[in-house]
């Protein structure tokens, strides 16, 4: 029978054994870091990196919201700072409601729809509400400052383009943006063309472009071709608006009656 | 002729049954009887907390848009389930070896012939069991939800008397925002960071003196998880942390090499986000967690093996 070790011994067995046990949580720490870091970098490739939390986003939030940001848990944040930004609406309050937005956006850069919403809260709401202020009584004041809304509206979904490079969705508001506030139809048609090469694209985005690029004086050659082509895709893409915009385009370049879809009479 | 009479040896009660060195079954068995023990301390109580949870928020977010309102309740959902079930890995994991030995459920299993790894392994793996099992209802009721929600918006839009082209545009914007089968993927995430969780947890229960110790080291375990990237890109960018100082060997490494990088686990985000996040991805972080779960682990058993107890 083998006898039991002596004290020292025993003690000695039992530190070995707590060295073993240290020393494999280290080695597989060195052994995991470069895998830890090649996954990061794929994740970055992948474009589903989140921004590092940093102290400007420390200011903005309460510590409690910082620390739950910390904690992997950035989205129930910016739940939250999204309803109290939509609260900031119902009392008009817009300077408060951007820098809400502002946090949002940094917290969860690849969610579209705070994007699209921020961007269209500062073009069409804000952008009324400070026109109508009854508290400015210059009407060039009110201008101003709606084309400092319509600027802020469109930088937010040209940020959340760069961040999300393949959402049909955040184009088509730049379009919109672009077409209704900016009045640059060549810029919203650029802008539905993109939204059209997006993956889940919806099927009016090519004609947007087209009957935008119609309204760009000197490129009415190119918006006819892009609209013929359309019409001639079948039944389904010759709604009203393309069939008025074509003999218009037709009429306007005097094109022989044997290109014509619409003879003259 | 007396009838021949059958050696003693040969009877089965007297064969002698070989004692295997790791036995699935034993393991199993083991297993079992810690989700007993847990689900008797009434742990599935929480349940009812996120079935509340689940019904207030889809309540609460009725006035946004159906993108927002679906957009919340999955971050909500899926916030929750990432909390409740690190929670309940930490804490059923935390509580498990200092209850054996007060019960002395421990001496009894150890006197047999079990060695201490087969009860660590079916220890966690009760845990594992509990952790799925609350998942998947979590999971259920959270597809209940959204199942609800979208059948009331989408009697909404029929009734709403749009035209033909515009009700279907929305129906198939309503359900591309509502059902996003990569949120199974998020699932599995989820699981795989609690699991994480317990493993570290049993890794410190092994050399600890309580509960509360081991307790308050996995929580921090979790914010130091969460921050070890960001912490270094903020030091290394700022030059407070210049490689191989002071700093960075007394300190940063070795608390990089002994805590997880859970930041890797933050793709649950980016997938409720609606992000496409490759099906690789979802699997090397998976496998990451996996060999973390081994690791901590087989640490533990070497901390457990000569343990006095």
């Amino acid at each position: 029978m083998q006898p039991l070790p002596s004290p020292p011994g025993r003690l000695r067995a039992f530190g070995r054994r707590y060295a073993v046990g240290i020393l494999l949580v280290l080695g597989f720490g060195l052994a995991r870091l470069p895998f830890e870091r090649g996954l990061a970098r794929e994740r970055v490739a992948n474009s589903v990196n989140s921004v590092a939390l940093d102290l400007s986003v420390r200011e903005r939030v309460t510590q409690n919201e910082f620390i739950a940001a910390l904690g992997g848990f950035r989205s129930l944040v910016a739940d939250l700072l999204w309803i109290e930004a939509l609260t900031d609406w119902e009392r008009v309050e817009y300077g408060k409601m951007n820098l809400k937005f502002g946090t949002v956006t940094t917290l969860v850069p690849h969610n579209v729809m705070f994007w699209d919403m921020a961007g269209w809260h500062m073009a069409y709401n804000a952008s009324v509400a400070v026109m109508e202020d009854p508290k400015e009584p210059k009407i060039a004041v009110r201008k101003k400052r709606q084309r400092e809304y319509f600027v802020l509206g469109r930088d937010y979904i040209e940020h959340g383009i760069k961040n999300n490079p393949q959402s049909a969705t955040l184009y088509h508001m730049l379009g919109e943006i672009e077409q209704r506030k900016f009045e640059d139809h060549l810029a919203a048609s650029a802008a539905y063309e993109k939204a059209s090469e997006c993956p889940h694209a919806m099927t009016y985005e090519k004609r947007d472009a087209a009957y935008e690029l119609a309204k760009v004086p000197g490129r009415e050659r190119e918006a006819w071709q892009r609209l013929r082509a359309l019409y001639d895709m079948g039944p389904q893409e010759r709604l009203p608006t393309l069939e008025t915009d074509l003999r218009d385009l037709e009429e306007k370049l005097q094109l022989p009656p044997e290109q014509r879809v619409y003879k003259p009479r | 002729m007396p009838a021949a009479v059958e050696s003693p040896s040969a009877t089965p009660l007297a064969r002698k049954v070989k004692h295997r060195f790791f036995s699935p079954a034993r393991v199993w068995a083991l297993a079992t009887n810690t989700l007993t023990e847990l689900v008797r301390l009434k742990v599935f109580y929480f349940l009812l907390i996120f079935a509340l949870l689940q019904i207030g928020s889809s309540l609460l977010f009725v006035r946004f848009t159906f993108q927002g309102q679906f957009q919340m309740l999955k971050d909500t959902s899926l916030g929750a389930m990432s909390i409740f079930t690190s929670m309940l890995a930490i804490l059923a994991t935390a509580n498990l070896l200092p209850k054996d030995v007060e019960d002395r459920t421990l001496y009894t299993i150890l006197a047999k012939p079990v060695p201490r790894f087969e009860y660590l392994t079916g220890k966690l793996l009760g845990v594992f069991l509990l952790l799925l099992i609350s998942i998947l209802v979590m999971g259920a009721m959270f597809a209940v939800v959204l199942w609800w929600r979208v059948h009331v918006v989408a009697g909404e839009i029929l009734s709403g008397g749009e035209p033909p082209d515009a009700v279907n545009q929305n129906l198939s914007e309503l359900y591309a925002s509502a059902y996003d089968p990569a949120l199974w993927a998020g699932g599995l995430i989820i699981y795989t960071k609690a699991a994480l969780l317990a493993s570290l947890t049993l890794f410190v229960s092994t050399f600890a003196t309580s509960s509360i110790f081991t307790i308050s080291v996995s929580v921090a375990g979790v914010f130091i998880g969460q921050l070890l990237g960001t912490a270094r890109d903020y030091w290394q960018t700022t030059g407070t942390l210049a490689p191989n100082s002071l700093l960075d060997v007394a300190f940063f490494k070795p608390v990089v090499l002994i805590f997880p990088d859970l930041q890797a686990f933050n793709l649950v985000e980016e997938i409720i986000a609606g992000a496409h996040v490759a099906p690789w991805l979802v699997a090397k972080t998976i496998g990451l967690g996996v060999t973390y779960v081994l690791v901590y682990l087989f640490a533990g058993y070497f901390m457990f093996a000569k343990r006095e107890i």
